[in-house]
Order: structure tokens, then C-alpha cells, then sequence
């Protein structure tokens, strides 16, 4: 079971929408840049590691902020060697060779224990840059975009403080593929999720474990199927045997791979701006936020 | 001295692990004695830092030279450290690695491979 179940509530008329996938390269970024045009939704790219939704929306005069984290740091004239804060680190971020304790900064999640154990008082933190945040504007919706350190291995803190600030209103947040820690700390900031699948075996078993992720934390979901193709109803008929309600089928067409490859939005394309008209209204149907 | 071999068993008929901090066991073969033990390996199912934890294991073991493929960028700064030699190895099995050893068969790790975080 995970721990501290997400009970959002709505306030403040803030309404955050999740959009994961399980498996990557579903469209999460398509459907996520589309859905905040036509829902008229603030876009929030959380998917750190590689966020792309910016080169869709091209948002205007962007600010950049400095994301940071502590660091312990040994004052080696004060320590003895014990060890005891070596053993007592939960993600290996410190080790021992000849009395002399050693770091790996990256390992490090800054909980604080190192300096609790530490009998000498040979432990203080400083602040490192872990990544940034971007914020602009596309019309007037606000566009919002963390992004990691290349080398980094730890997204959690930029998450963190991305969902922190959001605004009020309807937010789209743009996950992290799979059912990582990323996608964990987005979900308990999301009042709604909405699942991007594609119509393949790999789509389906990654669909499953995000539908399974989902339901944990008892967020209400729906399902949109992309590169959707006449007669592939394996989707289909997992969401009709789950009883999860399907939001839309976005279909698979060259254009629309035309338009993608040279970063443009699908709802430029007439026939994809109705199927996006249609989706936003389903969503509104069955997910009442007013 | 002590060697440390990275193990997918505890027998010296199983092959030695390709993977340094996530094998299940590390053997050790102690030259004077002749003798040949083993333990598990403390990091094999830890979330993250397995390099470092399963460094940390050998180093606290008081062994002089590890044998692997490859070894990590984290435990690989730490055994330079320790002055831990590390020398490679194919996937054969450990009693024909210390054999392999004894003739001088085998060659130095001379750098650190890949980092995987947590896989």
C-alpha cells in the first residue's frame, strides 16, 4: 500500500489533471499541449528528465528560477570516523575508507539523518543546483517546466517544487513516463487522471500498471487512446472489462505523425482540433470540477 | 590477502557475476590459507548506491583485490581510495578464475565502467 494516500480536495478552484501513460512514447506531451489549449488550462511539463511540451507551445518571456538541494558537509576537523552516520544513511550516500567519511552528493535525498546521529557536530548542509524551473506564457495561459541537471539521477526535489506554486485554475500536468518516484510525487498533487495509451501489447501491460498506480492513491481516471487504428480494440475492451470510462480515440494518421515531427499542434489540423473539442467535453462530463 | 570475486553462488563450480554492487554473493579466496568463502552481497536489492554499499562491504571486509567485469564510477573512487586493486574477468567459473589468477591471467580495471542508478 503506499503511504499517505492523496485526499486532495479541490480549492482555491485549483483543479490539477494528471496525464501519465506507463509506457513511454504514448503522447502524453500531444495530448497534454492539445488539452491545455482547447480545456484553456495552464500547462505543466513534470516530466523533468526530458521535458519536450515547450517546443510545442513555444511559451513567451519565460523566467528561469534555480532549484536547489542540501548536501551534508563534514568538517573533518571535528570528525572522528565513527561511522555512525555512514550506517545510519538510508540511500548510501555516504562512505567510509580509513576513518575518512566520503560523499556521493547525488545519492543524497537531504532527510537530515547524517547530521541527527552525528555526536561530534561535524555535519552542516549547503545548497547545490539540482535543475530549474521555466515559467511563461502562451496567450494567457501560464506554461510551467521543470528540468533536471544532465547527470542528475534524482527528479523528485524539481517535482516537488514545480506543483508547489501551482496557479488556481485548471492545470494540466505532463507526467513521467512509467510508475517511478516522479510519477508518484506528481499524483499527489492531481485531483484527475487521465491515462495515454497506444493500441499495442507493450501500451496495454504499461496501461495496466498505471490503472493499478492510479487507483492506489483513489483518484478518478478515464483513458484516451492514441495512434488509435479501426478494428485494435484491445484498449477498449480492458477499459470495458475495468469499468474505466475511455475519453477519446486520437487516430494514428501520417499528417498527424507530419505535424509532430516539426512541432506543431495536432489541433491545427481541423479533423484533430473536433476529436480534441470532443475529448475536453467528455472530460468535463465525467470529471465535474465546477 | 584477500580477493573478492563477484558471484552469482556460493559454490566454486557457480560463475562469477558480470555485475559488480548487484551480484548475490561475493567469494572470497584467501591466499595464504587457500581457503575459499562467502557472503552475500548487502547491496544486491538496495533501491539506490549499490555501488557505494557493496563497496563499503568489501572495504570493511578487509579484502586487498577485487575481481569482476566492470566496476562503477561510485565503488571504483572508493576501492582507488582504499588501494583495492581490481582486476576483469569473464563470466567463468570462480574456481577457474583463481586458477586463471594464479598464472597472472587476468587484467587491471583501468577505469570506471557506466554508472546505472539503481538498475
Amino acid at each position: 500500500m503506499v503511504p499517505n494516500k492523496s485526499n486532495l480536495t479541490i480549492k482555491d478552484n485549483k483543479v490539477n489533471i494528471g496525464i501519465l501513460s506507463g509506457k513511454g512514447g504514448t503522447g502524453k506531451t500531444t495530448v497534454s499541449t492539445n488539452l491545455a489549449v482547447t480545456l484553456n488550462a495552464n500547462y505543466i511539463d513534470c516530466d523533468v528528465e526530458e521535458p519536450n511540451g515547450f517546443i510545442f507551445l513555444d511559451p513567451k518571456d519565460i523566467k528561469t528560477e534555480q532549484v536547489y538541494v542540501n548536501y551534508p558537509l563534514i568538517d573533518k576537523n571535528k570528525c572522528v570516523g565513527c561511522g555512525k552516520c555512514v550506517k545510519a544513511c538510508e540511500f548510501n550516500a555516504l562512505a567510509m575508507v580509513n576513518k575518512e567519511v566520503l560523499l556521493f552528493e547525488q545519492l543524497c535525498h537531504d532527510c537530515g539523518v547524517c547530521q541527527y546521529v552525528c555526536d561530534y557536530d561535524a555535519i552542516t548542509y549547503q545548497e547545490r543546483v539540482l535543475g530549474i524551473i521555466d515559467e511563461g506564457t502562451y496567450n494567457n495561459l501560464t506554461c510551467k517546466r521543470g528540468v533536471l541537471n544532465i547527470g542528475e539521477p534524482m527528479a523528485v526535489p524539481i517535482i516537488k517544487e514545480l506543483l508547489k506554486g501551482l496557479e488556481n485554475g485548471l492545470n494540466i500536468l505532463d507526467f513521467a513516463p512509467g510508475t517511478s518516484c516522479n510519477v508518484v510525487n506528481s499524483l499527489l498533487n492531481t485531483n484527475f487522471a487521465i491515462l495515454v495509451t497506444e493500441p499495442t501489447e507493450f501500451g496495454l501491460h504499461d496501461l495496466k500498471m498505471a490503472v493499478q498506480l492510479v487507483r492506489e492513491f483513489n483518484i478518478p481516471l478515464g483513458v484516451i487512446v492514441n495512434k488509435h487504428i479501426e478494428g485494435e480494440n484491445m484498449v477498449r475492451d480492458y477499459c470495458k472489462d475495468e469499468g474505466i470510462v475511455v475519453l477519446g480515440e486520437i487516430p494514428y494518421s501520417k499528417v498527424a505523425a507530419e505535424a509532430y515531427s516539426t512541432g506543431k499542434m495536432l489541433i491545427e489540423l481541423p479533423e484533430y482540433k473536433k476529436i480534441f473539442e470532443e475529448i475536453a467535453k467528455k472530460i468535463k462530463e465525467v470529471f465535474p470540477w465546477n | 590477502m584477500k580477493i573478492a570475486i563477484s558471484a552469482t553462488g556460493e559454490n566454486k563450480t557457480d560463475l562469477m557475476d558480470s555485475r559488480f554492487a548487484r551480484c548475490a554473493f561475493f567469494q572470497i579466496y584467501d591466499t595464504e590459507t587457500r581457503e575459499l568463502s562467502s557472503v552475500k552481497n548487502v547491496a544486491q536489492d538496495q533501491e539506490g548506491g549499490a555501488g557505494v554499499a557493496s563497496a563499503q562491504q568489501i572495504i570493511d571486509l578487509g579484502v586487498n583485490l577485487v575481481i569482476s567485469w566492470k566496476v562503477g564510477p561510485n565503488a571504483y573512487g572508493l576501492f582507488k581510495k582504499a588501494g583495492i586493486k581490481m582486476l576483469t574477468s569473464d563470466c567463468i567459473s570462480i574456481a577457474e578464475i583463481i586458477e586463471a589468477y594464479n598464472k597472472g591471467d587476468l587484467k587491471e580495471i583501468e577505469e570506471a565502467g557506466p554508472a546505472h542508478h539503481g538498475s
